[in-house]
């Protein structure tokens, strides 16, 4: 008996280890990214790092200015968001209080294909169909603009859109429907007065968890962006090609010398889009931990 | 307002249709549009050769090996440090500091974005651990970023398993150990499996940390070890489509790769569904 219960335990503890390693690959991602953009900090200045307009980095001396990229990343984001929101918000609507549930069966897998595809066949769609359409339609020197990438993150950022509040809506309690109903509201009404508002914590979490997405997305971007690091203005930026954070890592890494000083530079870059990224889903659980508070009462 | 509440219905049921058509419109026309372009370069010979006269003619062979290697390391990672800790988070633990830690790093985990894996994975597996760029470094870094998705997946499945399935084998006097892998493993595998076939999908299309560990713009043979570097269909595809002087003559290569890439995750998603579905049947019965 006794052997039984070490052996039980043996394998509580096993099991315990290996969940555990989660926990140490997200120590030693924290740990090497802030320690291999750290070393940046030895020769150039942090200041300068994040107050300095340009992106030389093989200029002498070289430039690393974090804004032009920054802000690059922002205004894609910002576009994609613009784009999806209403669109995603719209679907999830129609998905969870419109549909037959046949027909909401049927269209939840095509959703779950656009989440499947890519980002590179994004990316390869973007370039070849979207990119000419937007430098024909608006006339522009270049379609590999800010705006090709908003529209291609849009489509991406799509499926998280919908899911997240599709599932905030339907846990909205149906008596709260019938309430409103019962009172003579039409369906309408009472899904933007009555279901709309108590969802509207989950939706915001959807809508952080799709600018997580969005401004994470690599490959798409610098496919679609045209990768100049300039800082953009707004709103006129978007018809202009810009660099975003992730882009930028991509395309440098593959012709850096290891432990260079643009090395640990793009180190840095990947740091600063760690943080905000992390502090997005900070904001996006918290918020979601609000509305099940919420629904408890 | 000023408009009549049914009125105003209909315009609002009638934005909310168009804007889901809208949203399916775009999930057709990309898989349409990859389909048709892509279908006339799709044969034998492109799958099984290799890419010839610097890559503007011949096949993806050696493409399409790496990007399989990349998956079967990788899983082989991932699936059972997926599987163990969900069965610790579900079966084992109890509410405290070490499953507040596991869940806070899977979620961090899993909004990370994939080009920090990348870097992470060049900090670590190819210069720290000195595996080089490499499949190794290339299906280590993948692993850590399919993880936190196979664990949720997995966790959901054993949530599914109904209480009495573990009070009736415990009252048997069964261990808890023997009630999970012979009673509760086994109700839940097909609904682990649906993560595990989505995540595929996943490794097959991921580009960005593979660039940064290990994927090689153009290698002319199949990687004879974990050490060695490899070809990947998502790079090879962005390498065709924006490098080199010939994007033009490759274009049908081009596509084709892209309807491959998109022949797995449509496969990987339809196999996902059918799963799902005759497992609900099942329950319903």
């Amino acid at each position: 008996m006794m052997h039984r219960k070490k052996k039980e335990k043996a394998i509580e503890s096993t099991l315990l280890m290996v969940s555990g390693v989660t926990v140490v690959a997200l120590f030693l991602l924290c740990f090497f990214l802030f320690r291999e953009g750290y070393l940046l900090f030895g020769d150039y200045s942090i200041i300068s790092f994040l107050t300095e307009t340009s992106w030389y980095p093989s200029s002498s001396p070289a430039k690393f200015g974090l804004l032009p990229l920054l802000t690059g990343s922002l205004i894609v984001t910002a576009g994609a968001i613009v784009l999806s929101v209403p669109l995603g918000l719209a679907s999830a609507i129609y998905i969870s209080e419109l549909a037959d549930p046949k027909i909401a069966q049927l269209i939840k897998p095509f959703v779950e294909i656009l989440a499947g595809i890519p980002s590179v066949v994004y990316g390869f769609f973007g370039l070849i169909v979207v990119v000419p359409l937007l430098q024909d339609l608006l006339d522009l020197p270049t379609g590999q603009t800010a705006l090709a990438g908003s529209i291609m993150l849009g489509m991406m950022a799509l499926p998280t859109i919908i899911s997240v509040s599709e599932d905030a809506i339907n846990s909205v309690p149906t008596a709260l429907k019938e309430g409103s109903l019962a009172l003579g509201s039409t369906k309408w009404q009472t899904i933007y007065r009555v279901v709309l508002p108590a969802a509207l914590s989950g939706i915001s979490a959807a809508v952080m968890l799709g600018i997580g997405r969005a401004i994470g997305e690599t490959m798409t971007v610098m496919m679609v962006t045209g990768n100049t690091a300039i800082i953009p203005g707004i709103p006129e930026g978007l018809f202009d090609p810009v660099r975003t954070m992730t882009a930028t890592i991509a395309l440098e890494m593959g012709e850096v010398p290891q432990g260079s000083e643009h090395f640990h530079a793009l180190f840095a870059v990947g740091a600063v889009l760690f943080l905000i990224t992390f502090m997005i889903n900070l904001i996006a659980d918290s918020v979601k931990k609000k509305y099940r508070l919420q629904e408890g009462v | 307002m000023f408009l009549r509440p049914k009125t105003s219905e209909k315009l609002a049921f009638a934005t909310l249709r168009l804007s889901m058509a809208l949203v399916l419109a775009f999930v057709s026309i990309i898989v349409i549009y990859i389909t048709v372009n892509g279908y006339s370069a799709l044969s034998l010979d492109f799958i099984t050769q290799m890419p010839m006269k610097r890559m503007t003619q011949g096949g993806i062979y050696p493409a399409i090996m790496g990007s399989l290697m990349l998956i079967g390391l990788s899983m082989a990672f991932a699936i059972p440090l997926g599987i163990l800790s969900a069965i610790y988070l579900n079966e084992y633990s109890t509410p405290g500091r070490a499953s507040w830690a596991i869940e806070m790093a899977i979620n961090n985990l899993a909004g990370t974005p994939s080009v920090v894996f990348g870097l992470f994975g060049l900090a670590l597996f190819v210069k720290y651990f000195g595996f080089g760029a490499s499949l190794l470094s290339a299906s280590l870094t993948l692993a850590l970023l399919i993880v936190p998705v196979i664990i949720r997946a997995s966790k959901e499945a054993l949530m599914t398993v109904p209480q009495e399935y573990r009070e009736a084998s415990l009252a048997l006097g069964v261990t808890k150990w023997q009630t999970t892998r012979k009673v509760i493993l086994p109700a839940a595998i097909p609904g682990m499996m649906t993560g595990i076939i989505l995540s595929i999908g996943r490794v097959a299309g991921e580009t960005a940390p593979i660039l940064l560990t290990g994927a090689a713009y153009f290698l002319p043979r199949i990687p004879d070890s974990v050490f060695s570097q490899f070809m990947a269909l998502p790079y090879h595809l962005f390498v065709l489509a924006t490098s080199g002087t010939s994007i033009a003559q490759t274009r049908p290569i081009q596509y084709g790769t892209a309807l491959i890439l998109l022949l797995i995750v449509v496969m990987m998603n339809s196999i996902a569904v059918l799963i799902r579905r005759h497992y609900r049947n099942k329950l319903n019965r």
